[in-house]
């Protein structure tokens, strides 16, 4: 919340900064930061929040539980410890992600409304005519599929660089550092794969 | 009883195991021994299922495990508990959680039920009053004793210990080792127990295999110990002093 409230207010503040004609409506600050939290910054900035934090301690906890031995208690006792571990943390992912997305977006909107309105920028009328001015419902639609795509690579990347880990107490530190690394690149590719295929 | 039959296992050009059989009889505490790196764990691994054996054949009680389809696999597991190294234990959960966690996946009791057994067991192992402890909290001889409540909780008809008494003061070694082998006593299971401690290798090796670079050199029990004539297995049991004036007495 804290670090997309931020960003929707930033980058209000450098939009509004950048937009210095008077041919151009004030109330296009607005639409831009609509543009960019809903197409980009809420999306893939979360991911990459979300890779560093939750993609972490996955590859984290479940490393640990391999060099522990735990997950060969799983296995001696008969049950499949990848679907058992792994399955409901894709799951999870999968239909946390995006909520966490949707909060995101609203939370930088909102950012950008107080800091908008208390610098003088724009009024809350311009603020909130911007919001609504030449709305495209296919990006929510591009923005949740972005978020399935992110939040199945994260875990699913993460969940391998743990589950697989070798050795000891640094090699759970060297598959978390991994896990983020190799999320984030995904996270990348797949964002800009997305925005060719579907916009 | 378990049967193995020629099991080899190599990792890339190493070769750990070098076609090891033999019996590990029921009713007994079978020990697997030998010094650190001739392959005890790996052989365990290979027993268990958690390692593909490259060679050969393991058999419980005339089911062959390595050949089996998944659904026998999975049948046979669930007469297997094992006790590892570390214990094991799920951090997450609690010592209650840990015990009963068999009991969840494996069974259809009641929750009253799981309970009952669970604090059945945690009692025969001499832990009463701690389920609601998390591993965190407790020490590495009552984890011991812990994984293997867990490990007895499913009524199991082979148990495995890797290591049982690593890490732990000798007299809680003797006392884990007591406890597998009045376990295997009382419940009649096929005990098998890979260790390198001495006290356990007199105290509880009804049946003793030992390992020497991947190779099978001796087999019985410690009784036969002092009698075996092989030098590789006289080196290691009688190392110190203590051991050694022990034997030249026999």
């Amino acid at each position: 919340m804290l670090v997309s409230t931020f960003m929707g207010a930033v980058t209000t503040l450098q939009t509004g900064a950048n937009l210095v004609s008077p041919f151009v409506p004030r109330f296009i600050i607005s639409n831009v930061v609509r543009e960019m939290t809903i197409l980009e910054l809420a999306p893939t900035i979360m991911a990459v929040i979300y890779a560093g934090k939750v993609g972490s301690s996955m590859a984290g906890g479940l490393g640990t539980m391999r060099i522990t031995e735990q997950i060969d208690a799983l296995e001696v006792m008969g049950i499949n410890a990848a679907s058992y571990l792994v399955l409901p943390k894709i799951v999870a992912s999968i239909l946390m992600y995006p909520l966490l997305v949707i909060v995101a977006a609203v939370c930088a909107l909102m950012g950008g409304y107080l800091v908008g309105t208390l610098t003088g920028l724009l009024t809350p009328t311009e603020y909130v005519y911007g919001i609504r001015y030449a709305f495209n419902p296919y990006f929510i639609t591009f923005a949740l599929i972005k978020t399935f795509v992110f939040a199945f690579l994260i875990s699913t990347i993460s969940s391998f660089k743990g589950y697989y880990t070798q050795g000891g107490a640094l090699e759970v530190g060297i598959a978390s550092t991994q896990a983020v690394t190799s999320s984030i690149i995904a996270i990348l590719l797949a964002d800009y794969f997305l925005a060719y295929l579907l916009i | 009883m378990i049967k193995i039959k020629d099991i080899s296992k190599s990792f890339s050009d190493k070769q750990v195991l070098a076609g090891i059989s033999g019996e590990l009889e029921k009713g007994k505490t079978n020990l697997i021994i030998g010094s650190s790196g001739t392959g005890k764990s790996v052989l365990l691994k290979c027993i268990v299922g958690l390692i593909q054996p490259d060679t050969g054949s393991v058999f419980f009680d005339l089911r062959n495990f390595t050949e089996a389809d998944k659904e026998m696999k999975s049948d046979i597991r669930r007469e297997i508990g094992m006790l590892f190294q570390g214990g094991a234990l799920f951090d997450s959960k609690n010592v209650q959680e840990n015990v009963m966690f068999p009991l969840d996946i494996l069974t259809k009791m009641s929750p009253a039920e799981k309970i009952e057994r669970v604090n059945f067991c945690l009692k025969r192992v001499g832990l009463e009053g701690v389920n609601k402890k998390m591993p965190s909290e407790i020490s590495g001889g009552m984890k011991k004793r812990v994984g293997i409540a867990r490990a007895i909780v499913n009524n199991p008809n082979y148990l495995f210990c890797d290591e049982p008494n690593s890490g732990l003061d000798p007299q809680t070694s003797i006392l884990i080792d007591e406890l597998i082998m009045e376990i295997t006593h009382e419940f009649d299971i096929t005990t098998v127990v890979v260790t390198h401690d001495m006290n356990s290798v007199l105290g509880i090796g009804e049946k003793i295999m030992f390992l020497y670079k991947g190779n099978k050199l001796w087999e019985g029990s410690n009784n036969d110990l002092i009698h075996s004539g092989v030098k590789e297995l006289d080196d290691f049991v009688f190392t110190n002093k203590v051991m050694r004036s022990l034997k030249d007495k026999a």
